[in-house]
């Protein structure tokens, strides 16, 4: 059997034993100085161990980290449900007497990080492995490179291979050797790292004296070669990656609009309460997941489905209340219903306030959301907000199977069109009424179930897109389903586009800017009803 | 001896009026400066610091009232955004007073705090001449005026009314509140300006200081209110009721409705500014808070609970609002916002011609 296949088999090992007994194969004095009062002798001492590589230094580093590596009677002990000696891995009776902790500061919490992932490099899980060459990648010190590149001939799995790859290519940047240097130049040209084309980038620095930080012309034209590379290979997932922020954005932009588009578009009620529907949306989802948390704790991942439902009855209740209740007795009088539902707002964002405090409440994404779709280079698209993109597609097609294929639908068209002449045909308009403004309601229940996805969830959350919901659906035309969808979008996309250039708030003020300039271009929207019922 | 222009001026208000008039003014103006001035603060007479100032800032919100009156009582048109022209001259008064401040900042510098906490080395182009008082005050007029100017020739022009004219004045105050916000903007961010320490070398500390500013404030107001009552008694403001009640009507009449629009619509958000001016310097402070929608729609509803279409009601509902909400943020904190929102329902659903309904109601009645 080779050196390498013995190492594994003794690793293997190692790692079956978990923490039992540490092999006795470590330096005593390297050990022990890891007890030092000094800083940097403990970080010397735990840089031998790398040096050595030995596998069994790992329990040791591990319990060292988790501030376990204590002290008795001049005996290092390793003390987990029971204590044991650091170097024989006997075990130890501590007594009344309580063993001093290894201090560590956090350089050196830094330092074993680094060290803990260069040693796992040997151990025969996959997963570890990669954890630990994920670490390297980003941060790795010389006396790892041996071990780096050790493992790198072992190893079999070509993504933990090309991080080992890079990680090699990281320290060798800083070796004497300038081939040795072009060569990791190479390597790192080939990384999908955005942090990488800092590094190369750090290579071309001129100095004052007009000496370069790399000395050799051949380094420096690789370099700027691989920098090229790198920028190359980002243009197309940065691009994509903007166009979905965009679409994105957009999404939640026509999640809280869409119930207004029904509200105020169909129905002509200016409901400034709009905002505080999409925070009861999502004060219901918290307390789904709380109720799922405390009932269901195994379905808990699932309770955002039961939130949908939920959301969308409890604000299409809350919707139909304020209607029967207050709207109905102001219709025709549009600024009189503004001021009002501006009354309601204030009145349920305060009742909010009273039930569940003035603090942000915590909503928390499901498993199956968290995380992200890595599209390349530095570029992840999150889970949640695809979900969104979907969930706010899904809304739509309700939205408009509700208005376009049910009876409901043909009533409200006719109710909108004219009211007189539908009051005439037997629609009974003010059923017709509740039942409008409690969907538009429900709908945007449903828009703050996403937005407590992606924000914070807190009695001011309806406050932030009023403004908002309502130049989506000025912009795209009221009582057009089609312009609020395209005028969500489009703000959308034009906001992420105009971000990188002008900063997020600087860009969202010359979109309100463009749209009030738009409006007065065009006071009816970018799709104006034509004819006849342009005068109602 | 009277010539047109005197008798035209003492008819505005009748001789209960007048003598109402006059007596608020002197005791504004005349007596409570002087017992301030002369009485020992414990005499029972002697108004506290705390009282000029609440009374000092209901007073510029009531000139703000009668602005809100103006365009919306009389002439229709509801603005969700005039909080903005408050907060405008307020911030352009505040820069004057920042630099008044001068080298007594926390840094010792000639620039304000917040400029040295950003790195910045000199003032930004747009603060040159804000050390002279007199263009402190032009600038009052100018900015608020030329900013509802330039807003309403486009908006008016376009026909935009109705809910669409609230719905995007109230998208512009949101936009420069965001743009406010900003603390690359130059106009000190989030915390705006405060800690000011002396106008026109006076120090803001001191209770003569305060009690000048309440005066002036008395002054402007009761200037203000002649105003207004000049213009709604004139041809000018039966046509004002006429665009509010039939603006088809009045422009096939031969008028030209756009221009009236923007004549009061531009006079009001002047108004406005100069009440934040006056404003600043007695609370001490200005923030892009200021300018947040929620701020401009409470103006509303100070002239729906007086009154809309009456000037006395837009005063009095200003007052009453602000009392209001000084006695509840002191003792029901929590209970403040309902009562607000309680205010909005109950006055547009059953007292649609606020308070001064009722009490016109009672004169008629006796």
């Amino acid at each position: 059997m080779t050196r390498g296949g013995w190492r594994i088999l003794v690793s293997v090992l190692i790692w079956l034993l978990g923490a039992a007994p540490v092999a006795h194969a470590l330096d005593p004095a390297t050990v022990r100085q890891l007890a030092a009062e000094d800083s940097d002798a403990k970080i010397e001492a735990i840089n031998r161990l790398v040096t050595e590589g030995d596998a069994a230094a790992i329990p040791l580093l591990k319990a060292m980290q988790d501030d376990r590596l204590q002290m008795l009677r001049g005996r290092l002990l390793i003390v987990g449900d029971d204590a044991r000696d650091a170097l024989t891995g006997e075990p130890v009776s501590v007594g009344a007497e309580t063993p001093e902790t290894i201090i560590i500061i956090n350089r050196i919490r830094g330092v074993l990080g680094t060290a803990l992932a260069a040693l796992r490099l040997q151990v025969p899980v996959r997963a570890t492995r990669l954890t630990a060459a994920r670490a390297l990648a980003v941060d790795a010190s010389e006396e790892m490179l041996p071990l780096i590149q050790r493992a790198l001939t072992r190893e079999s799995d070509p993504e933990i291979k090309s991080l080992l790859a890079q990680a090699a290519a990281v320290l060798e940047l800083k070796s004497p050797d300038s081939e040795a240097r072009r060569r990791a130049v190479q390597v790192l040209g080939t990384s999908d790292n955005p942090q990488t084309k800092q590094l190369l980038t750090v290579l071309l620095v001129k100095a004052a004296d007009g000496s370069f930080a790399e000395p050799e012309v051949a380094v420096r034209e690789e370099a700027q070669q691989a920098i090229r590379d790198i920028e190359a290979r980002f243009v197309v997932p940065r691009a994509l990656g903007t166009l979905f922020s965009g679409l994105s954005l957009g999404s939640v932009l026509l999640l809280a609009a869409l119930g207004l588009a029904i509200t105020f578009g169909l129905m002509g009620i200016i409901n400034m309460a709009h905002g505080e529907m999409l925070m009861i949306g999502a004060y219901t989802t918290y307390v789904v997941q709380v109720l799922f948390r405390q009932y269901f704790p195994g379905a808990f991942d699932a309770y955002l489905l039961a939130a949908v439902p939920a959301a969308f009855v409890i604000t299409a209740l809350v919707g139909v209340a304020l209607e029967r209740g207050v709207i109905r007795h102001l219709y025709g009088r549009p600024l009189e219903t503004l001021l009002t539902t501006w009354g309601i707002s204030l009145i349920l964002i305060q009742l909010v306030r009273t039930i569940f405090g003035a603090q942000n409440v915590e909503v928390e994404n499901p498993i199956w959301m968290s995380g992200g779709f890595a599209l390349g280079g530095d570029v992840v698209l999150p889970y949640n907000r695809v979900v969104i993109v979907f969930f706010a597609a899904f809304v739509v097609l309700l939205v408009w199977a509700l208005l376009n294929r049910t009876r409901l639908g043909l009533n409200v068209r006719a109710v909108t069109q004219n009211r007189a002449m539908a009051d005439c045909m037997g629609i009974a308009t003010p059923r017709v009424d509740w039942m409008t403004f409690g969907l538009g309601s429900g709908i945007a229940g449903l828009g703050g179930v996403a937005l407590s996805q992606i924000g914070n969830v807190g009695p001011d959350l309806g406050q932030a897109y009023i403004v908002d919901s309502f130049m989506v659906v000025v912009l795209g035309g009221v009582g057009q389903l089609a312009g609020t969808i395209i005028a969500a979008i489009g703000l959308g996309e034009v906001n992420k586009l105009l971000e990188p250039y002008t900063g997020a708030v600087l860009g969202k003020i010359l979109v309100l800017v463009f749209i009030i300039l738009f409006i007065q271009k065009r006071p009816q929207g970018m799709f104006a009803l034509k004819g006849r019922a342009v005068e109602n | 001896m009277m010539g047109p222009v005197t008798t035209r001026l003492t008819q505005l208000l009748g001789a209960r009026g007048w003598a109402v008039l006059a007596a608020l003014v002197a005791v504004v103006l005349v007596a409570i400066p002087l017992t301030r001035a002369w009485l020992p603060p414990e005499h029972p007479l002697y108004l506290s610091d705390y009282f000029v100032l609440l009374t000092g800032k209901i007073m510029c919100y009531m000139m703000v009232a009668l602005a809100m009156d103006l365009i919306w009582g009389y002439a229709g048109i509801l603005s969700l955004g005039h909080g903005l022209f408050f907060a405008l001259g307020g911030y352009a008064m505040g820069m004057y007073l920042m630099r008044e401040i001068g080298t007594e900042g926390q840094y010792q510098s000639h620039l304000p705090d917040y400029m040295v906490f950003l790195d910045w080395k000199e003032f930004p182009w747009y603060w040159a001449g804000t050390e002279y008082f007199v263009l402190a005050v032009l600038k009052v007029i100018l900015v608020p005026g030329l900013l509802a100017f330039v807003f309403g020739w486009f908006a008016f022009r376009s026909r935009i009314k109705g809910v669409y004219f609230s719905i995007i004045t109230q998208a512009l105050t949101f936009a420069f509140m965001l743009l406010f916000f900003r603390n690359d903007t130059g106009f000190g961010g989030n915390n705006g300006f405060t800690d000011f320490k002396r106008i026109l070398g006076f120090s803001l500390a001191e209770p003569a200081t305060k009690s000048a500013l309440f005066a002036v404030t008395g002054l402007f107001l009761a200037l203000t209110f002649l105003l207004c009552r000049y213009l709604v008694t004139s041809k000018f403001g039966r046509l004002l009721a006429a665009v509010r009640d039939a603006e088809s009507r009045t422009m096939f009449c031969g008028y030209n409705t756009r221009d009236y629009k923007l004549f009061v619509w531009t006079l009001s958000a002047i108004l406005c500014g100069i009440a934040g001016a006056l404003y600043v310097p007695q609370v001490g402070i200005i923030n892009p808070s200021e300018m947040s929608p929620a701020n401009s729609i409470e103006i509303a509803i100070w002239v729906a609970v007086g009154g809309r279409g009456t000037l006395s009601g837009a005063l009095l509902g200003a007052g009453i609002v602000n009392g209001a909400k000084s006695w509840f943020t002191v003792a029901f904190p929590e209970f403040w916002l309902y009562f607000l929102g309680a205010l909005f329902i109950f006055v547009t659903l059953f007292l649609p011609r606020g308070v001064m309904s009722l009490l016109n109601a009672r004169r008629r009645a006796t």
